[in-house]
């Protein structure tokens, strides 16, 4: 039996003051002893390039670690919309506390308050920390700051970048991450891919690499480590996530004991070009502030085959605007997904697969003028006309909904620290403040929170409580071990000699996670997939073709190692659905649902975060319980009507 | 559609590599190009044959870790493209494409069509940022930046490091990159405080690596973001006046 406990470790007190309070109680490392310290940082996204210029900022000594060949290619990087904080420039009734209430409440009452809270709190640091790092955020004519509202908020409070908002803030990050490369106290280690974590006596010491161009296997010792190695979406194959983005670090850690949470929940994105055909590689993401301007609808007939130009406004269907009058097309992103689904599967589908919806933009053409609408959106318009050969302006732009992100991931306390003493997850890697949906813009503010404001505090506090130790030694027995691991396993799929390229497993696993355990899950569908995926791995292991060598470039052997992960993780998707027996967020059971479709929570039973832990290979998870308590916001059924 | 490859292949930096013709069948013409190299090479694993290494991340025209030379082109035929949003509607049934890597003394090989570009590291790193360390920042609305130098620092901040202006040039220099983040850093009042020093390290770092920019233009031509030559213009003004009136320690004036 287990011995784990969750403890979040959340502070007491009204909730403005915890955060605040918390800061103070923690405690502090003396400036001089603060080099003494050694903090590994694996990921160079917005979380983790953040934390990392921020530690050595303080003074601690920084190891640094991405696969990427520079820290600027990190996934943040193509985040297109914005990023909250709670400013109220507009002067439109914003602040804090409705940025908190926003967030819980589009988590659908499944995240925990105290961190939300502190997420909302640092949100305005944010945005003067980047633009002060020179962030060219969008401007007035009179110079001040330019604000947008996005979907699931009704205040404009989204600070953005034209449609590279993302792009812009990750170069800030990396930049500062640079100049403390350049001042020698970040050694940046690229092309290098984390491989496993290690543990002594039950605390994170270190972790073990491969490094992608040369293929050496290292060990490297810390004081702590923190995995801000970004989501899992790419467990569906066709995702919005990049080809490379991968659940490895934070399953490796998994299966040294950090606890998986809520991996059920996954964001399906309503605004995605429709998948062409079969050999498409990736979805790409239209960024929702399209919705601000464009109108969503199908035709009211099935099958109706005329151009869009030639359906009458009567024959439109504006089901958005139907179904949610208040929000309309800026309705949250689980909602608007799935009343995408509804309609599609309905049989109204457009485009020549019959799989999209359209987004119109004709009616704010009217409004506003082309000049107008174009300078808002061009990039995105010839974005989508380089891939689809449709021009916006003239035809609507077709949609549907992708997955683009994920709440769950790694169980963290208050302290963002796993339930592994010394291992830390950030950003998208951890399950923290999201809940069962996200909010747009929110994604962008999470990393930078974590890696900013959050971890540099936290991990002072542990850090503080080891002075006087040294860093275990890379000799030491538990490394070679963890080095052993590597070069076996490498040797193990190198000597298959299968028949199928790496690719085809992992494009027939994602079609297996998306139809079972996608944007509707049913009971049936979810055993299905718990019998169907294990199946699939076993053929896998067994007819897996991977060519050449462990030394060396070897993109093969890279690619089959996550998608072995992504199995574990697939199954793990399934069987937390499974568990869930309510719908909330981004999880919907087909069986819990109200009258007119929306999801039905079950706040008696299921208001907890379920944190799975690895019982070994072939053996099922341990659900561990962590109570959700909403002494603030009142958990009530979500309406964007 | 049927293309033939000619496809570039070179197992490391010493190998003197060499061209190798592969079929690519059943092109679509809404493949990206890279997935019609993904197509290729699923084939080559699948008939015991190791697969092209290429690099590629995104796929959204935005990380910049993609570039391909393709019949001679850095990113191809289409204008303001990366490789990776390139698609196969712009080439027809029986051509034979030609591909190569980004090829530039900065960028050594890897392996086949993958190159190393840490140059561009190293320059961002003598300079490209300006300092506020964490925690330091005043309210964001306390610095006014008029809208059109906050535009023009972002089309210049647009930058995605892909290289191809090294690729495209005939002297494999490396001013358009270096010129975009100058730019991005110093159109902003909060860039003014190093913009000197940033400028003259920026500029030595880059003449380590890279060859020099003898105004061909080509640079802009290729750059997949359209980031323009008058840049380079702004910044060769600048690193002239640093150095002739040693701006960098005399005050920061025009």
């Amino acid at each position: 039996m287990s011995t784990i406990t969750l403890d979040s470790k959340v502070p007491s007190g009204p909730i403005q003051d915890r955060w605040d309070n918390h800061k103070f109680d923690m405690k502090l490392v003396n400036p001089a002893n603060k080099r003494k310290f050694t903090v590994l940082v694996v990921g160079t996204g917005l979380a983790g390039a953040a934390a990392a210029a921020t530690l050595a900022e303080l003074g601690y000594q920084v190891k640094c670690f991405t696969f990427h060949d520079s820290p600027r290619r990190a996934h943040s990087i193509a985040a297109q919309g914005g990023i909250n904080g709670a400013k109220n420039y507009k002067n439109d009734g914003d602040s804090i506390y409705r940025l908190f209430y926003d967030t819980v409440k589009g988590g659908d009452f499944r995240a925990r308050e105290s961190n939300v809270y502190r997420l909302s709190q640092v949100s305005v640091n944010i945005i003067d920390q980047c633009v002060a790092q020179g962030v060219p955020f969008a401007r007035e004519y009179g110079g001040l700051l330019d604000n947008r509202s996005f979907g699931g908020a009704q205040v404009s409070r989204t600070f953005y970048a034209r449609g590279q908002t993302g792009q812009q803030l990750l170069l800030g990050a990396y930049q500062a991450l640079m100049q403390q490369v350049a001042l020698g106290r970040v050694e940046l280690h690229t092309k290098t891919e984390l491989l496993e974590v290690v543990k002594k006596d039950g605390v994170a010491v270190g972790i073990v690499t491969r490094n992608v161009t040369t293929g050496e296997v290292q060990s490297w010792s810390g004081h702590a480590t923190l995995l801000a190695t970004g989501g899992y979406g790419n467990a569906f194959y066709l995702s919005t996530n990049a080809m490379n983005s991968n659940v490895t670090a934070a399953w490796r850690a998994h299966k040294q004991g950090a606890l998986f949470a809520n991996a059920c929940y996954t964001q399906i994105h309503p605004t995605c070009i429709p998948a062409s055909d079969d050999t498409q590689s990736k979805l790409t993401l239209m960024s929702e502030s399209l919705r601000n301007d464009g109108r969503i609808w199908v035709p009211k007939k099935f099958d109706d085959n005329r151009p869009a130009d030639e359906i009458p406004e009567e024959d439109r269907d504006y089901y958005l605007e139907r179904k949610y009058p208040s929000y309309g097309n800026l309705a949250p992103r689980d909602i608007a997904s799935r009343a995408a689904k509804v309609v599609v599967d309905e049989g109204r589908g457009v485009g020549p697969l019959k799989n999209g919806v359209y987004l119109d933009f004709g009616e704010s053409i009217d409004r506003l003028g082309k000049e107008t609408v174009f300078e808002r959106y061009g990039n995105l318009f010839d974005m989508y006309e380089r891939i689809t050969d449709e021009d916006p302006m003239k035809v609507p732009m077709r949609i549907y909904p992708a997955s683009h992100y994920t709440m769950g991931g790694l169980w963290v306390d208050y302290n963002l620290m796993t339930t592994v003493p010394g291992l830390y997850a950030l950003g998208e890697a951890n399950f923290s403040d999201h809940g069962a949906n996200r909010l747009g813009a929110s994604a962008l503010m999470q990393g930078l929170a974590d890696g900013y404001f959050v971890a540099p505090y936290t991990v002072g506090d542990y850090l503080a409580g080891l002075l006087g130790q040294g860093t275990v030694s890379t000799e030491d027995p538990v490394f070679k071990a963890a080095e052993q691991t590597v070069n076996d396993a490498s040797h193990r799929w190198l000597s298959i000699g299968g028949t199928k390229s790496p690719e085809y497993y992992h494009r027939e696993l994602g079609k297996l996670v998306w139809d079972y355990c996608g944007m509707a899950r049913d009971q049936n569908g979810l055993e299905k997939a718990l019998s169907e995926i294990p199946a699939l791995r076993e053929e896998f292991e067994k007819n897996v073709r991977v060519l050449g060598n462990p030394e060396g470039v070897n993109q093969s052997l890279e690619k089959v190692g996550r998608i072995a992960d992504f199995f574990d993780l697939g199954e793990l998707m399934c069987r937390d659905a499974l568990m869930r027996e309510e719908s909330c967020g981004g999880h919907f059971r087909v069986e819990h649902q109200t009258e007119d479709g929306e999801a039905l929570r079950d706040d008696e039973d299921f208001s907890f975060v379920g944190a799975w832990e690895w019982n070994g290979a072939g053996t099922a998870q341990t659900l561990h319980k962590e109570p959700l308590v909403f002494e603030n916001v009142k958990p009530t059924q979500r309406s964007y009507k | 559609m049927k293309l033939t490859l000619k496809v570039w292949r070179q197992d490391n930096v010493n190998d003197p590599g060499r061209f190798e013709t592969y079929e690519a069948t059943d092109v679509k013409d809404e493949m990206s190009f890279l997935e019609m190299l993904d197509a290729v090479n699923e084939n080559l694993i699948e008939s015991g044959h190791e697969p092209i290494v290429f690099d590629s991340d995104c796929r959204e025209g935005i990380c910049g870790t993609c570039g391909l030379m393709i019949n001679g082109q850095a990113h191809g035929p289409q204008k303001g493209t990366t490789t990776c949003q390139l698609h196969m509607r712009k080439f027809h049934d029986g051509e034979t494409v030609t591909i190569e890597p980004f090829r530039a003394a900065a960028f050594p090989v890897i392996k086949d069509l993958m190159v190393d570009r840490s140059a561009f590291d190293a320059i961002v790193q003598s300079g490209g940022f300006i300092t506020a360390d964490t925690g330091g920042a005043r309210d964001a609305n306390e610095i006014l930046i008029p809208k059109p130098a906050a535009d023009a620092s972002m089309d210049a901040a647009g930058c995605i490091g892909c290289g191809a202006c090294v690729a495209a040039c005939p002297n494999g220099a490396g001013q358009l990159f270096t010129s975009a983040k100058l730019a991005h850093l110093g159109l902003l009042p909060q860039g003014q405080a190093e913009r000197w020093k940033r400028t003259e390290d920026m500029v030595e770092t880059m003449e380590m690596f890279f060859g020099s920019c003898t105004n061909y233009g080509e640079c802009q031509e290729a750059c997949p973001k359209e980031i323009p030559i008058d840049f380079i213009a702004m910044m060769n003004r600048d690193y002239l006046k640093s150095k002739l009136k040693n701006r960098k320690l005399s005050g920061q004036k025009y």
